[in-house]
């Protein structure tokens, strides 16, 4: 923004005007600087309270002692929560979360890449009512929508009893892997969807139409044009599924069972059942800094190639 | 007419979009298929949801006829409305106030240099990759320890509830909505702030009457995502909720851990109801422009 000071500034203002010997530029850019940081001000006291702080706190109790009521001895710092990272139930836990994770990015790209590259090629009209029909999905509540699968999948649902019906015997969905991958799938493929969506939807055709004019069969074209100039939607859409996946909820404690437990869960079990602040605190941290270095090398990686 | 124009006319009519590059016969087939398919697959579930919320039988695989008589029986569910009013209330609240700092946070970032600039960059950038389960301890143990101290340096006595949910709430939608309005501001011409600088409107007065203007969708766009992941939010609520302070999700979720009825059918029917609802009337305010603020929200759209 330029700084315009008219003469006649009053004195609350006169910081406003250029010092002696300050080029008009300086002053420009030293006005800026403040009003930037001056609107800076309350989002940053916010997020240093509500974040910042709470982050710290967190840091704080993962180096702390559960004493024997459950309550958290804050003062015997040590790193045993962390020491018990390495135990085999931690490992299998967080193991079959980052599995889960990759397997239902990977579900939600191949059905929706095809997907959305259908959308583009729809009439315009037909296209704006299937744009807002992918988005309503989107938009509404998670959890109810998990909850369809599980009076879907219940043994005496409607699925389990077609299959009943058709003479194909007892099938037991529910509480399976199967269930929580499908529930997975089912409720992060619109954040796939949507910026795939906008990849593709911005592609210059005209590429594609020359790579065919110099005699690219069609895989060709797709492979050598289309792909990678959508690949800033695949990043977008995969980081957009796999960092809630990671760390899900509702979904697995929904749909799956004892043996299907991921990391969410486990955190919330050390708070609201153990009582193992410290160890749940740890976990959390540990968790934080997985999500963090897997973004920033996926980002890093796509940066590369592109 | 001069020889240019025709030129000029010619041209346009060859620059349309090529349809020879789009594919044809099997392939065709087999994308509009899959299409068909995708389309089934997320919508059957809330069809067959919709249609076992009206049906007369307490096993839910078995159709026992047509009837309002779980809708009626809402009614007669106190707790569930005391839970609403809760989400409605947190919903509002935190919504206007982390979009306010949202966008703050966004003009801030993208339209001034000042020193701590990067480094607020990042710290926004967290809340966004953070899981729920990470974010609700830390709000759990920032508001253990505040009370902690306000109880023993002040004598205060506070505790959880609709307050410390809604602060919650605000702590992740900030992020979300500083992340929607940038990428609109980042598609904006600073020529046109400038322009009004230049014609003497205060930077007030700029932003007031140009800026916002411009950005509206954008912030509209991250008020409605910010309102959606509110009434969405189950994991940060529940850590953070005192007694007889629940969320409609957290209500519905610790029924729905305890079995499939059809009471449970009905209230999801009305919550999916709900959220598109507010879709479709956002939808209609935007006009017939495609849901300006909708797509605004949507990732990757820069």
């Amino acid at each position: 923004m330029r700084a315009t000071a008219p003469g006649g500034a009053p004195a609350a203002l006169r910081s406003d005007l250029p010092r002696d010997g300050e080029s008009p530029e300086r002053a420009a850019a030293r006005l800026a600087a403040r009003r930037g940081a001056l609107i800076a001000l309350p989002p940053i006291a916010t997020m240093t309270l509500l974040f910042v702080i709470p982050l710290a706190i967190v840091a704080v109790y993962s180096f702390a002692t559960r004493g024997r009521t459950g309550r958290t001895v804050l003062g015997d710092w040590n790193i045993a929560a962390y020491a018990r990272l390495g135990e085999p139930l931690v490992l299998e836990v967080v193991g079959r979360s980052l599995g889960y994770a990759v397997l239902t990015t990977a579900i939600c790209l191949v059905i929706g890449y095809p997907f959305a590259y259908w959308l583009t090629t729809r009439p315009m009209r037909v296209r704006a009512v299937m744009i807002v029909l992918v988005m309503l999905p989107f938009w509404s509540n998670l959890l109810v929508r998990t909850y369809a699968w599980r009076v879907l999948l219940a043994s005496d649902g409607p699925i389990p009893a077609a299959f009943a019906a058709l003479g194909l015997g007892e099938l037991r969905l529910l509480f399976t892997p199967f269930a929580v991958v499908l529930g997975l799938v089912y409720g992060y493929l619109p954040f796939m969807v949507l910026p795939l969506y906008a990849a593709l939807e911005r592609l210059d055709l005209r590429l594609v139409e020359a790579a065919r004019d110099l005699g690219a069969s069609g895989w060709e074209a797709f492979r050598h044009v289309t792909w990678p100039l959508s690949r800033p939607g695949v990043v977008a859409g995969s980081v957009l599924v796999m960092v809630p996946t990671f760390g899900a909820y509702v979904t697995p404690e929904l749909l799956g069972g004892s043996r299907t437990t991921l990391v969410g869960s486990f955190v919330v079990r050390q708070f609201l059942s153990a009582r193992d602040w410290p160890f749940g605190s740890a976990l959390s941290m540990a968790i934080l800094l997985l999500m963090l270095v897997a973004t920033v090398v996926y980002f890093r990686l796509q940066e590369d190639r592109a | 007419m001069s020889v240019l124009t025709t030129v000029r006319n010619a041209r346009r009519t060859v620059r349309r979009e090529p349809e020879g590059v789009q594919p044809r016969g099997r392939v065709a087939r087999l994308l509009s298929l899959h299409g068909g398919a995708t389309f089934l697959f997320l919508y059957l579930p809330i069809v067959v949801l919709v249609v076992l919320s009206f049906n007369d039988s307490r096993i839910v695989g078995v159709w026992g006829g047509a009837t309002l008589r779980w809708y009626r029986e809402l009614a007669g569910e106190p707790a569930i409305f005391t839970a609403l009013r809760n989400s409605i209330v947190v919903a509002l609240v935190s919504t206007v106030v982390a979009t306010a700092l949202g966008t703050a946070a966004a003009l801030s970032l993208e339209r001034f240099r000042w020193r701590g600039r990067r480094a607020f960059d990042g710290l926004l950038f967290l809340p966004v990759i953070i899981p729920d389960v990470t974010m609700a301890v830390m709000l759990l143990l920032l508001f253990v320890q505040l009370f902690d101290v306000a109880g023993a340096l002040f004598g205060l006595r506070a505790g959880f509830g609709l307050g410390t949910i809604t602060l919650s709430h605000i702590a992740f939608n900030v992020a979300f909505v500083a992340v929607v309005v940038r990428a609109r501001l980042a598609r904006l011409d600073p020529r046109l702030e400038e322009a009004a600088a230049d014609l003497y409107a205060g930077p007030w007065r700029a932003f007031r009457h140009v800026t916002l203007p411009l950005i509206a969708p954008g912030v509209a766009g991250g008020a409605l995502l910010a309102l959606t992941l509110s009434l969405d939010d189950v994991v940060i609520t529940s850590f953070v909720s005192g007694p007889g302070s629940t969320t409609l999700p957290v209500y519905v979720f610790g029924l729905i851990r305890r079995g499939v009825t059809p009471l449970i059918n009905a209230v999801s029917v009305l919550m999916l109801a709900g959220s598109m609802l507010l879709v479709v009337i956002s939808l209609t305010l935007q006009g017939r422009r495609g849901g300006g603020a909708l797509r605004a929200a949507v990732p990757g759209r820069t």
